[in-house]
């Protein structure tokens, strides 16, 4: 049917066309505000990150312990048994070298997002948070890291208590 | 094609204003655990595929249906999230297992309106962005202006409106689950505070939050899970224009649509003859009104008459929103429809407690997707 | 298996573009008008409207499906819309298949629309909002970063290196300048264009990545005894698949998509497809980013994990090849409407298995292809096989 049709639909613009004042168009800012119920298990995970600790959770049916924490074993579908403290350290299993920000700003210096499996855990079970206090060129996946956290005063119940893992 | 797909299974929370301790996987986790334990299955191993209800802008996040699999066990199975009403997701299961390539499928819809603080504004985001939103009304308007139209072109009065309010809250005293069970008079919904004429305060279902789950299964397995399928003879669904400016302003002509596309399939001619019962949509007080009118079971304009005269209460011939309604209950935005559902169900089974209706055979639940949309859809169900 | 017969029977799809003068209305309404216009049929033969489209966040409208509704043909008519992020493309067609063997209707017109143009600054700024609003979006990610990683992991466990992925660029790249609707076809681009493209989140660069795009595709399908009547071939729906992996992502291995695989088991079961590689002709994977077609090519197991990129530097995947993947251009030459991106490919399978695909044609009159789409947080794969 494409061999048949001589001309398709969609007018392309450009940004002139908006500058111009060619294209006539509106524009809103919505007014989007939640207050997500962080809940049982995140509720007590932000409250551990507040203290400077990560926590998991553990199904004795599959054996995993797992993080983030969650009330349900997804694998199992039932309760997760208990809670499990776990270390601050872990290993990189992927990480990334961002030049952009999350609204393709242009970096100078490289975010370094990765997943950092953390130490205890069933394996292949991590995190996603940044890297820091190490060079870009450096960055390995297997490589070794700990958690750099906030001072005990501003930490507040949030991921970003813990500011980047490092290599140990 | 009227007796092949049947619900085997039904779980929802309570209706609740505020439900911080709980976040919305927790909150659909307890209902999936109680359909699962209804239906004697183990989704992991038992269910083929699951359908969700949700919107990206009620969540607060895009894609949400990233977040669906985990609490109702269908993690590496089937998933997918049907922006709509719980009923569009009830009819989404039962497509995919009347196609044949499924026979056990879990329906889930929730709310957590609690959490979204500006929620008129997000109401508003769904108007149109050239044409309406730009008047910066609050969306509550469009209903206000239906009941006007619908007021002035029907028999209906204002005090038969609120004659809606007063009997669904007054049946959701003996519904455990609801969160506005009252004993009120029409006069009280009258004086209320005047929101958008005629709209007062009290013709207005106010939110909450809440969680619904409901497993369907094709014949053979429903036979074998259950001594008490409750089957689906007829499903329906329509959407009328999205345009305020195009549509039908009198008569809900989605839900004529839906109704009779469920009639067809089930081989109902006359609804009041046929269907013993329903829990109809009343996110406003007219909306029961105009929707019954719709839904054939009297004549365009008759059903405020219909209520006056008691026809529609846990005692007449036709108890319509004897769990309380939405404005009972409390409104799940979209998930008002399978909660409607659920208590269908319950009362086929006979297991609707304090509230249960005697010899009830039929029953027929219908959902709104609610302000601005034109959007319904309805199940007609059988024991 | 007793299944009701279901076909492709018409098509249509708008240019994709970086920015669209038409609302997405009207993007839905040329789409639709033109697929409708391909079997010769009207609104009024429609029985029932399926909608696909992503993020609501994009046009800026809420209950975006309701939006959409008339300008997709749903009016006063069944009408719901599907929604699995990315995988919406491919999941329309098959949430339009059980609408039809069912038995409930017998022709549906199936709609995938997205303007992501309007979203402003950078309609990449809206994807902030996929990630845990608790514990992601506080680190402010951007979506390149959770496809660098992957990419990462992909090419580490593997051993793999750029210049074989960069090939899939050039292929695809090239493949679209012979799609009439192309945004991003180029018929002279090297791997070496590719690989000193500018680095935005290693190891991702720029040609790596398929554009932001508006556009609109449509299908029209029917029941065996409809599309008998009224279509010379019509294209056959014979086997569908879907998957949704965990939403914990960063608790899986993002080396081998799972759940692309369990949707290809589904499909190929439905369709009675033992050895894939043999079986299928053609092979339309989800392709946002280069490496994600090797990644999808060995989740179909068209190929073994880990060989895919040796296949494409061995010209298995060219137009000409034993085993042509994307001849459209795939979303890296046509474009990337995100929901609209999908059921483009499965239109280029329509259009392949007639033969009607003009300068993309694929040699050999194949006669069976396989459609996939990914999404969400590397979580979802929806496959559809057709076959004439």
């Amino acid at each position: 049917m494409t061999v048949k049709i001589k001309e398709f639909p969609g007018t392309g613009l450009r940004e002139s066309d908006f500058t111009e004042k060619r294209v006539l168009y509106t524009e809103w800012n919505p007014n989007a505000q939640y207050a997500w119920d962080a809940g049982v298990a995140i509720g007590r995970y932000l409250a551990e990150l507040k203290q400077g600790r990560l926590i998991g959770v553990h199904c004795n049916h599959c054996h995993r312990t797992v993080l983030p924490p969650r009330v349900f074993c997804e694998w199992c579908f039932r309760p997760m048994d208990g809670w499990v403290v776990l270390p601050d350290t872990g290993t990189v299993n992927t990480f990334s070298l961002s030049y952009v920000t999350w609204d393709m700003q242009d970096l100078k210096e490289p975010i370094i997002p990765a997943v950092i499996d953390i130490d205890d855990t069933h394996p292949r079970v991590g995190i996603m948070h940044l890297l820091g206090g190490v060079d870009p060129k450096a960055v390995e996946i297997g490589m070794k890291v700990q958690a750099v956290w906030k001072p005990a005063e501003e930490r507040t119940g949030s991921i970003l208590d813990i500011q980047y893992f490092k290599p140990v | 094609m009227s007796k092949n797909v049947a619900i085997v299974g039904i779980g929802f929370t309570s209706y609740r204003p505020l439900t911080p301790e709980v976040s919305y996987k927790e909150l659909v986790f307890e209902a999936a655990v109680k359909a699962y334990e209804d239906a004697g299955l183990d989704p992991r191993r038992d269910v083929d595929s699951f359908v969700s209800v949700a919107e990206d802008f009620m969540e607060g996040t895009s894609i949400f249906d990233e977040y669906t699999p985990d609490q109702l066990g269908g993690m590496l199975k089937p998933n997918v999230t049907i922006p709509g009403d719980g009923i569009h997701g009830l009819a989404t299961a039962y497509m995919q297992i009347a196609s044949g390539i499924v026979d056990v499928v879990t329906v889930e819809a929730h709310s957590k309106a609690s959490n979204v603080l500006t929620l008129p504004y997000i109401t508003a985001y769904a108007m149109d962005p050239v044409l309406n939103r730009p008047l910066r009304a609050n969306p509550l308007f469009i209903a206000g202006m239906e009941m006007n139209r619908y007021l002035w072109a029907t028999a209906a009065s204002r005090e038969h409106c609120a004659m809606v309010v007063a009997k669904n809250k007054r049946n959701a005293l003996y519904n455990p689950a609801a969160a506005f069970g009252a004993k009120i008079e029409p006069e009280d919904v009258l004086c209320s505070e005047m929101i958008a004429y005629p709209l007062t305060q009290c013709d207005i279902s106010a939110h909450v939050d809440g969680a619904v789950v409901l497993v369907l299964a094709s014949a053979d397995v429903a036979e074998d899970l259950t001594d008490e399928p409750i089957w689906i003879r007829g499903i329906g669904w329509c959407t009328d224009a999205p345009s305020l400016e195009t549509r039908g302003w009198g008569r809900a002509i989605y839900a004529e649509g839906a109704g009779k596309m469920a009639y067809r399939i089930a081989g109902i001619r006359s609804p009041m003859d046929e269907i013993d019962f329903a829990e109809i949509d009343d996110t406003y007080s007219y909306k029961e009104l105009q929707h019954l009118e719709a839904l054939g079971f009297c004549q365009f304009g008759e059903a405020g008459l219909l209520t006056a005269e008691g026809v529609t209460d846990v005692s007449g011939d036709l108890p319509v929103n004897v769990s309380g309604g939405s404005l009972g209950c409390g409104l799940l935005p979209d998930a008002a429809g399978l909660r409607a559902v659920a208590e269908v169900v319950l009362q086929l089974r006979g297991e609707a407690g304090t509230r249960q209706l005697p010899d009830v055979e039929t029953g027929l639940a219908f959902g709104w997707r609610g302000v601005p949309s034109t959007s319904g859809a309805a199940v007609v169900l059988s024991n | 298996m007793g299944m009701r017969k279901v076909a492709v029977v018409g098509a249509g799809m708008t240019k994709f573009v970086r920015r669209a003068l038409e609302t997405p209305k009207e993007l839905s309404y040329e789409a639709s008008k033109m697929a409708l216009d391909s079997c010769e049929l009207t609104l009024d033969d429609v029985e029932c409207v399926v909608h696909g489209t992503a993020p609501d966040a994009f046009d800026g409208v809420h209950m975006k499906g309701e939006y959409l509704a008339d300008g997709s043909g749903g009016w006063r008519k069944p009408y719901t819309r599907c929604y699995v992020g990315g995988g919406t493309g491919v999941f329309a067609p098959i949430h339009g298949w059980y609408h039809v063997a069912s038995g409930l209707f017998d022709i549906c017109l199936v709609v995938c629309e997205e303007k992501m143009s309007s979203c402003q600054p950078h309609p990449q700024g809206a994807f902030l909002t996929i990630f845990d609003h608790t514990l992601e979006r506080p680190l402010g990610p951007n979506l390149l970063w959770i496809f660098a990683m992957e990419m990462n992991r992909y090419m580490t466990v593997h051993g793999l290196n750029k210049r074989d992925i960069a090939l899939v660029s050039v292929k695809n790249k090239r493949n679209a300048a012979d799609h009439p609707c192309s945004l991003l076809g180029d018929a002279n681009i090297t791997v070496d264009d590719v690989l000193n493209s500018e680095v935005l989140a290693w190891p991702v660069q720029r040609l790596d990545v398929s554009p932001v795009t508006d556009g609109a595709v449509a299908l029209v399908l029917a029941a065996e005894h409809v599309a008998r009547r009224i279509c010379d071939k019509p294209v056959w729906i014979e086997g569908v698949g879907w998957n949704l992996d965990t939403t914990y992502w960063t608790n899986r291995d993002l080396y081998y998509p799972r759940y692309v695989e369990n949707a290809a088991r589904m499909a190929y079961d439905m369709a009675g497809i033992t050895e894939p590689r043999k079986q299928i002709n053609i092979a339309e994977p989800y392709d946002p980013f280069n490496y994600k077609e090797l990644h999808h090519l060995e989740g179909l197991m068209l190929f073994d994990r880990g060989k895919a990129p040796e296949a494409t530097a061995l010209g298995i995947t060219q137009r000409n090849g034993d085993l042509p993947v994307c001849p459209s251009g795939g979303l890296l030459g046509v474009g990337n409407p995100i929901a609209a991106a999908g059921l483009m490919k499965v239109a280029e399978l329509f259009w392949q298995l007639r033969g009607e695909a003009g300068a993309r044609q694929v040699p050999g009159q194949p006669k069976r292809g396989v459609a996939q789409a990914w999404g969400d947080l590397m979580q979802v794969g929806t496959v559809i096989v057709l076959g004439v």
